[in-house]
C-alpha cells in the first residue's frame, strides 16, 4: 500500500492535498477518509456502498481526480456576483420525491449551508448559506456531481430553460405520436391475418419495420424515463420513473427477442403508444405547473428596471435614466404612463389613474393626484407623474411582495410530504409485487408470465400521489395571489378548509380602522355642504384622524380659515369669513354658542360639534365604519359551517353593535391581546380549528396562536406582518377568495387521491391476474395521470 | 404482395423525412407559441 494513502491531509480518492481541514470525506472500509472533493467523495462513497471498497486496499496509483464537470472554471464565474447570503437555483429535471429529497440532503450536507429547500412547482432551490464557506460554484459542482443541472436564478435565463424544457418534450412528444401511427401500421396486417393467410417473409418484415420506427420511441422519446430511472437506481430509491423504464424495457426486450427469433409477441405497438400516453401527461404536467408559477413571475416582471430621475428637480425638468436599485429616499422619478412606479412613493406633480393589480388583485384602476401615496409596481395608466420616492426599489411594496412569495413556495405542507413517503413505498412494493406475479405466471403458464408482469408496471399509476398534490397546491397558490390573498405559509389552504372557527378583531379588520363620517346633522338652517365645509377649513392643518375623517368627507377645500387655534383635548377655534367657528367636544363649542348641545350625545359615535357665536351649527357623527363586504364575508363563514367570533380592544357596547350588525353570535369587549390569545386556547382546548384575522401589527400574539391566521397586508407594514397569510387587497374580499379556494382545493386533492387509490386498487389486481394486457394498461397509466393533472388544473379557474 | 417489400422499407424512410421536416420546423420556431397566433388572427387591426 502506498504510504501516501495513508496520509491524512491528502484525498484518500485521488491523492492530491485536501484543503485542511477538508470538509469532504467518505466511509470507505468503516473509517472515514478524507477527500479533497465533494466529486471524488460522491465517486469514493459509491464505490463503497457497491462493495467494491476492496479496490483501495488493491490498488498501487491513486485514483484520477474526479472533475466535477468539465467547466467548472465556468461554474466559479457566478462566485463573482455579489456576495448575498441567500442564494437560488433553477433545477433541471426534477422528475419526483426522491430527487426532492437527494437535492435537499446533498445540499444541507454542503459546509456553510444552513437550509436548503427545494420548491418542487417552481424547481427553485433557495440556500441559505455562508457566502465564504459555500460558495455558489460549490453548490452547482455537488449538484451536478449528483445528476442535475443547475444554474443561480436570473429571470431571463429562467424562462429560458423552461421553455427550453417545453420544447424538447414536445418534440420528444412528436416523435413518439409519429412512431406511434406508424407502428400501428404495421401491426394491423398482423392482428388481421387469419392463421396461414400471412407468411413467415411477410410477418417477419412488418416487425422488422415495426421494430425500426419503435427505435426512436424508445430510444429518444422515453430518454428521460430512462435516465431518470437510472438516477434513481444509482442512488438505491425508488423513483416513479423506475416501473416505467423496467416496463418499457421489459417489453422492448421480449419484442426483439420475438423478432430475431421468428416467432412470439410482439409489443411494439404497445410501447409507441404508452411512451406517447405517457409523454402527453407529462407535457399536461409542466404546462400547469409554467402557468401556476405565472402570477409570480408577473410579480418579477413587473419591477421596472431603470428609472428616470430628475436631476435638479425644481429647478430643472432634465432627467437621467439610472438603475431603479440606485434611488434612494427623496429622489425625484419621473413616471410615464405605461410604466410601473420604481419605488414606494408620493405623488408631487400631475394626476393620473393607477392600476394595482398587480399588488392587490382589484381590478379597477384608481384615481390619484398630488400627495397620494404610490406603492412601486404600481402601473401608471394615465397621465405622466412625478414622484418623490420615500423608499429604496429594494424595499419597496412589490419588493417586500416577491420576497414573501419567493419564501411563500418554500415549505410543503403536511399533506404533500405524505404524499411523497407514501408515493415511494407504493412504488418499492409495486416492483416487488411484479417479481411475485411473474414468478407466480411462471408456474402457472409461463407464456402469459412476461406480459402480466409488464402490465403490472406499466398499469400502476403513482404520479396521483407524487405529482397531482403539488400541481393542485400550486395552481391553487396562483389562484389566490390573483385574487389578493398571498398565502405565506404552506398549510394555509388545508388549515383554513379544516378551521371550524374564525375570529375576527375589530378594528382595521372588519372596520376601517379609522373614523369615518356617517352623519351631518345641521341645526339653525346651515346646509351640510356648508357645515362640513367649514368643518374642514378649521381642521386644515391638522393630522388628527377625525380631522381626516373630516376633510375626506368635504372635499375640495373652498374655505379659509385664519387664526387657528389649537385647544389640545378640546377642539380648534377660527376666524372664517370674519366669524368665530369652534369645532370640537360639546363643552368647548358651548363656550361660544351657548346653551345646551341639541340632540343629547347619542351612544356608539364619536360627536364633534361645530358652533359659532350666534348658535350651534352642526354635529358630525362619526364612526369606524364597518367595511361595506364585512356581511357577506361572514355570512359566507357562516355559511361555509364554521363559528364566527369577534374579539376588540373596543368597551362592550361597540363590539356587541358591530356584533349584532353583521350577524356574529359570539362577541367579546375589552380584550387586551393575552385576553384574545387565551380565548383563543381556550377554543383550540375544545378541539377547535382556529383561523384568526387581525390586522397583523398589534396583534401578532394572537395570530401566531392561531391554527391558521390573516393578516390585512398594507403598504410598507408588509415586512413586519406575522401571519400564515396576507390579505392584500383592499378589505376582506380575499378573505372570502382564499376560503373558497381552500375548499376547492381540498376537494381536488381528495378527489385525486381517492382516484389514485381506486385506480390502483382496481386496476393492479386486475394486470396480476392477467386480464390487462400491456397496450390496455398503458392507456390506463396514461389517462389516470392525465386525469389528476387536468382535475388540478381545474383550480386555476375561477 | 412482393410490392409489399418496396413499400415498407420506403415508408419507414417517409417517416424518417416526416421526422426531419418536424425538426426543422420546430428549430425554426414555429411552435414556441401555439396559443397566439390563434388569439392574433381575431386582431383585425390592419
Amino acid at each position: 500500500m502506498n504510504a501516501a494513502v495513508l496520509d491524512t491531509a491528502t484525498c484518500w480518492h485521488c491523492g492530491q492535498p485536501a484543503p485542511g481541514a477538508s470538509p469532504w470525506s467518505a466511509v470507505v472500509d468503516g473509517a472515514s477518509r478524507t477527500m479533497c472533493c465533494p466529486g471524488c467523495a460522491a465517486a469514493a462513497q459509491a464505490i463503497a456502498d457497491a462493495g467494491l471498497a476492496d479496490y483501495y486496499d488493491n490498488r498501487t496509483e491513486f485514483a484520477v481526480r474526479i472533475e466535477d464537470d468539465a467547466d467548472s472554471a465556468a461554474l466559479r464565474a457566478y462566485d463573482d456576483a455579489p456576495g448575498a447570503g441567500d442564494v437560488v437555483f433553477n433545477i433541471e429535471g426534477i422528475r419526483c420525491a426522491a430527487c426532492v429529497w437527494l437535492i435537499e440532503r446533498r445540499v444541507n450536507a454542503l459546509p456553510g449551508v444552513t437550509d436548503a429547500l427545494l420548491n418542487v412547482a417552481t424547481e427553485r432551490l433557495r440556500v441559505r448559506r455562508d457566502p465564504a464557506e459555500a460558495r455558489t460554484s460549490d453548490i452547482l459542482a455537488a449538484l451536478r456531481a449528483i445528476g442535475y443541472t443547475a444554474y443561480p436564478v436570473d429571470a431571463a435565463r429562467q424562462a429560458a430553460h423552461l421553455e427550453r424544457e417545453r420544447r424538447t418534450l414536445f418534440r420528444r412528444l412528436f416523435v413518439a405520436g409519429l412512431s406511434m401511427m406508424q407502428v400501428m401500421m404495421y401491426a394491423v396486417p398482423v392482428y388481421l391475418a387469419t392463421d396461414g393467410t400471412m407468411d413467415a417473409d411477410m410477418r417477419a418484415l412488418m416487425n422488422w419495420a415495426a421494430l425500426l420506427l419503435t427505435v426512436p420511441a424508445v430510444a429518444y422519446s422515453a430518454w428521460p424515463f430512462m435516465r431518470g430511472a437510472w438516477m434513481d437506481l444509482r442512488r438505491g430509491v425508488a423513483g416513479m420513473d423506475v416501473p416505467v423504464a423496467l416496463g418499457i424495457l421489459a417489453a422492448s426486450g421480449a419484442s426483439v427477442v420475438a423478432v430475431v427469433r421468428g416467432h412470439g409477441d410482439v409489443y411494439f405497438d404497445s410501447i409507441t403508444m404508452f411512451v406517447f400516453l405517457l409523454l402527453g401527461s407529462r407535457y399536461l404536467e409542466l404546462d400547469a405547473r409554467r402557468r401556476a408559477a405565472r402570477a409570480l413571475d408577473g410579480l418579477q416582471r413587473a419591477a421596472p428596471a431603470t428609472a428616470q430621475r430628475f436631476i435638479d428637480f425644481p429647478a430643472t425638468r432634465a432627467t437621467d435614466t439610472v438603475p431603479a436599485g440606485a434611488l434612494v429616499p427623496g429622489d425625484v422619478v419621473l413616471v410615464p404612463p405605461g410604466q410601473a412606479v420604481p419605488a414606494d412613493g408620493v405623488i408631487v406633480e400631475g394626476d393620473t389613474e393607477v392600476d394595482l393589480a398587480l399588488l392587490t388583485g382589484e381590478s379597477r384602476t384608481r384615481a390619484l393626484g398630488p400627495g397620494a401615496q404610490l406603492p412601486g409596481g404600481a402601473v401608471n395608466v394615465a397621465q405622466a407623474i412625478v414622484v418623490r420616492a420615500t423608499s429604496d426599489a429594494r424595499d419597496s411594496t412589490l419588493a417586500l411582495l416577491v420576497r414573501l412569495v419567493e419564501r411563500a413556495g418554500q415549505d410543503k405542507p403536511a399533506l404533500a410530504l405524505w404524499a411523497d413517503r407514501v408515493g415511494a413505498w407504493f412504488v418499492l412494493a409495486l416492483l416487488v409485487l411484479t417479481v411475485v406475479v411473474g414468478a407466480g405466471w411462471y408456474l402457472v403458464d409461463p407464456a402469459r408470465a412476461w406480459p402480466a408482469a409488464i402490465a403490472v408496471l406499466v398499469v400502476s399509476c403513482p404520479c396521483a400521489l407524487s405529482l397531482a398534490t403539488p400541481t393542485a397546491l400550486a395552481a391553487a397558490t396562483d389562484r389566490l395571489l390573483r385574487r389578493g390573498a398571498l398565502a405565506v405559509k404552506p398549510h394555509v389552504l388545508e388549515t383554513l378548509g379544516r378551521a371550524t372557527h374564525v375570529v375576527f378583531d375589530k378594528t382595521g379588520t372588519l372596520t376601517y380602522g379609522h373614523p369615518v363620517l356617517r352623519q351631518t346633522v345641521t341645526f339653525g338652517g346651515a346646509s351640510r355642504r356648508m357645515a362640513l365645509q367649514l368643518a374642514a377649513a378649521l381642521e386644515a392643518g391638522s393630522a388628527h384622524p377625525l380631522a381626516q375623517a373630516l376633510r375626506a368627507a368635504a372635499g375640495e377645500a373652498a374655505l379659509v380659515a385664519n387664526t387657528v387655534n389649537q385647544v389640545v383635548g378640546q377642539g380648534v377655534e377660527g376666524e372664517i369669513g370674519g366669524r368665530r367657528y369652534r369645532l370640537g367636544n360639546a363643552a368647548f363649542v358651548a363656550g361660544i354658542a351657548y346653551g345646551d348641545a341639541p340632540g343629547g350625545q347619542p351612544a356608539g359615535v364619536t360627536s364633534v360639534w361645530l358652533g359659532t357665536t350666534s348658535g350651534w351649527v352642526a354635529r358630525f357623527e362619526l364612526v369606524d365604519e364597518i367595511r361595506p363586504e364585512a356581511r357577506d364575508v361572514v355570512a359566507g363563514l357562516r355559511a361555509a359551517g364554521k363559528t364566527v367570533v369577534l374579539l376588540s380592544g373596543d368597551d362592550e357596547e361597540a363590539a356587541q353593535d358591530v356584533a349584532m350588525r353583521l350577524g356574529i353570535a359570539h362577541a367579546l369587549g375589552h380584550q387586551l391581546p393575552e385576553d384574545k390569545l387565551n380565548v383563543v386556547r381556550g377554543l383550540q382546548r375544545e378541539d377547535a380549528v382556529v383561523a384568526m384575522v387581525g390586522d397583523g401589527i398589534n396583534d401578532a400574539a394572537v395570530l401566531s396562536g392561531a391554527d391558521v391566521s390573516f393578516a390585512m397586508g398594507q403598504g410598507a407594514q408588509l415586512a413586519q406582518l406575522h401571519a400564515d397569510c396576507v390579505l392584500l387587497g383592499e378589505g376582506l374580499h380575499p378573505l372570502a377568495a382564499a376560503l373558497d379556494t381552500a375548499a376547492a382545493t381540498l376537494r381536488v386533492i381528495r378527489q385525486n387521491l381517492g382516484w389514485a387509490m381506486v385506480y390502483n386498487v382496481v386496476a393492479i389486481p386486475a394486470a396480476a391476474s392477467g386480464l390487462l394486457n400491456p397496450w390496455l394498461s398503458g392507456v390506463g397509466m396514461a389517462a389516470s395521470s392525465a386525469l389528476v393533472v387536468l382535475n388540478a388544473a381545474r383550480l386555476r379557474r375561477e | 404482395m412482393e410490392a409489399l417489400y418496396l413499400l415498407v422499407p420506403l415508408s419507414v424512410m417517409l417517416v424518417a423525412f416526416a421526422v426531419w421536416i418536424f425538426f426543422g420546423a420546430a428549430d425554426s420556431g414555429q411552435f414556441d407559441d401555439l396559443e397566439g397566433p390563434a388569439l392574433r388572427i381575431l386582431n383585425d387591426d390592419e
